[in-house]
């Protein structure tokens, strides 16, 4: 039997293809379904999601009751305000801390720089402990405060070190012209270096903008006010815990079922990930294996 | 790096004359390596509470200490650590036979297509679960696997016996596997696929006008090519063989009990910062993470006995 050739390699057989195709399939159905399943069922129509007993694959009509619910100043709503809170503010301070410290670690002749490479380094092989990490945390006072959130994971040492591949492989002549014009180090920094690392800073600020946006352990760990709650803990009590969400959490009178309020917490959550998502999956291949590669 | 021409003059100057002339980078560089010192390698200082009768309200320094006591719950065999320990062991068992070659066997597959255009969909959508956090991930296997979720709606639909397999301590282990490879498999494939690239094609046409199948190519060009990163990747996953997933226990563990349920990072969670133990359950962290260095070390060593690379060369 002769087999097609394409490119110098044979072609597989035809039921082979058939069944590469069929895992694939499988494969991506069994991620897709539970998001379609999710946003349908959010703007489900009452009458649709009690006769299917809960889930919806695909609604008859579309109604946003429970996202106006959601939206009208309860529970849910502080709670989106502090998630985008501690995700903006968070992410602007990782980066300005981070790209400081990248930048110093790529300088060549940084007197101080091997002693601070191999802090940052090993730190990454080991992970402090949950009880001592507690402990700092209530040392520092930021017990019940927001700042927990973003304090004890403001630098990545991982995102450094991309961030320092990245600036050690700029043109070193750049830096170098910029010397000789007169410039220091803050102004080598905020008006070359910066400006050209423009891709590197949006992918590393997105990965540090999903972390905080999914962080969940910290606010479990050093928050017992519900006020300060963000999203992750609110999904955890009212979704996966299944507490009702009554009139009085929510700040309105009309009251959607709790499967499309519960599935539009969900939607909530997922949402921003799913809009920079396109973005981060155009870089992050590449940074991940910046980093692994020069870690 | 910059390759330099000759010596560099600063390179002559005294230490201090150095740091002098890099303060500009010292500032650049100090808030980023205190928060790193702070919250990394500061806590290691508080694992002196394990040898402390610890008492919140005395804090670290007016506590008394009390020797190796915190240590007896694991030399005595306490039931409940044991549990945990047992837990664990199992759930880290079941991830290094199923989760671990998942990603593997995914990227040989991938790598085998021929159109690139649908290699990039399907990627683009098998990387996407690992930007969700556990809490969304666990509400999704709920919602399709509960009580009301998907499945037993399809299965009553169609007059068929109901499972709910959320809240089931008997599936839980399975479940909480699945999760793990439901979340983390698709993303897994890059390093593999980024390593299946680097194999040189001219090594495949060899084998094939030496007339290897394609099976034999994937076993004699393909895994060997594989073999460095798949070390690396065991040797590291080895260093966190005690720490399972956290976060996503601690979310279903009401569901089930603890029996099943309890690995060491809730024993620690629930015991410490939970039970007030605190002395106890920080002896149990720090054993757990001094295990997790011995064994990345010792199977560095056995690696390197092996001719292989490893995480760190000798």
């Amino acid at each position: 039997m002769t087999r097609r050739i394409v490119q110098g390699v044979p072609v597989p057989s035809w039921p082979m293809r058939a069944f590469k195709g069929v895992v694939l399939l499988v494969f991506c159905a069994v991620v897709i379904l539970p998001f379609v399943g999710v946003i349908s069922t959010s703007v489900a129509p009452n009458k649709q999601i009690n006769e299917s007993g809960g889930l919806v694959l695909l609604p008859d009509s579309v109604n946003f009751a429970a996202y106006k619910s959601l939206f009208a100043g309860g529970v849910v709503t502080r709670a989106l305000f502090v998630s985008i809170f501690v995700t903006v503010i968070g992410t602007l301070l990782s980066l300005t801390v981070s790209c400081l410290l990248a930048y110093a670690l790529s300088r060549p002749g940084f007197s101080a720089g091997r002693p601070i490479l191999l802090i940052v380094l090993f730190s990454m092989l080991f992970s402090p402990g949950i009880i001592p990490m507690y402990l700092v945390v209530k040392g520092a006072g930021l017990l019940d405060s927001l700042w927990a959130l973003i304090v004890p994971t403001m630098v990545s040492a991982f995102n450094v070190i991309v961030l320092r591949a990245f600036f050690s492989n700029l043109p070193g002549e750049i830096t170098e012209s910029a010397r000789i014009d007169g410039a220091g180090e803050l102004k080598t920094f905020g008006y070359i270096v910066l400006p050209l690392s423009k891709a590197v800073l949006s992918v590393i600020g997105l990965f540090y903008a999903v972390s905080y946006w999914n962080a969940f352990f910290g606010a479990l760990l050093y928050l017992n006010d519900s006020k300060l709650w963000p999203l992750q803990l609110v999904l955890r009590t009212y979704v996966i815990n299944d507490t009702q969400l009554g009139s009085a959490d929510l700040g309105t009178e009309l009251l959607p079922p709790q499967a499309s309020i519960q599935m539009a917490i969900l939607v909530i959550s997922i949402v921003p990930i799913l809009l920079v998502y396109p973005f981060l999956q155009r870089h992050f291949a590449k940074g991940v294996l910046t980093g692994a590669v020069k870690g | 790096m910059l390759q330099r021409t000759k010596p560099h003059p600063a390179q002559q100057l005294s230490l201090g004359r150095r740091l002098l002339r890099d303060r500009v980078l010292l500032l650049f560089a100090l808030p980023g390596t205190a928060l790193i010192l702070a919250f990394h390698y500061l806590p290691l200082l508080g694992n002196v509470i394990a040898f402390k009768d610890y008492q919140p309200f005395l804090g670290i320094g007016g506590s008394d200490w009390s020797g190796w006591d915190n240590f007896a719950v694991i030399f005595n065999g306490d039931p409940a650590f044991l549990q945990a320990l047992k837990n664990t062991l199992i759930l880290t068992g079941l991830q290094a036979i199923l989760v671990f070659p998942a990603p593997i066997l995914l990227a040989l597959l991938l790598n085998s297509l021929f159109s690139e255009r649908i290699k990039r969909i399907v990627q683009s959508i098998l990387y996407l679960p690992h930007f969700m956090s556990w809490v969304i991930v666990v509400a999704l296997f709920q919602q399709m696997l509960g009580g009301s979720g998907l499945l037993n709606n399809y299965l009553r639909a169609h007059d068929l016996a109901t499972l709910d397999i959320i809240g089931n301590s008997e599936l839980f282990r399975v479940l909480v596997t699945s999760q793990v490879i439901w979340k983390d498999t698709g993303w897994a494939t890059i390093l593999f696929l980024a390593a299946l690239s680097q194999i040189d094609s001219q090594l495949y046409e060899a084998a094939s006008v030496d007339g290897a199948s394609r099976m034999r190519q994937v076993w004699h060009v393909t895994m060997p090519g594989l073999r460095g990163i798949i070390i690396l990747l065991f040797i590291l996953k080895l260093g966190d063989s005690l720490t399972v997933g956290f976060e996503q226990i601690i979310l279903q563990q009401q569901a089930v009990g603890r029996d099943v349920s309890e690995v060491l990072d809730t024993y620690v969670y629930n015991n410490g910062v939970l039970g007030g133990a605190w002395g106890v359950a920080a002896a149990v962290g720090l054993v757990k993470g001094l295990v997790g260095v011995v064994l990345v070390l010792a199977a560095n060593k056995v690696a390197h006995i092996f001719g292989e690379q490893g995480v760190y060369s000798r």
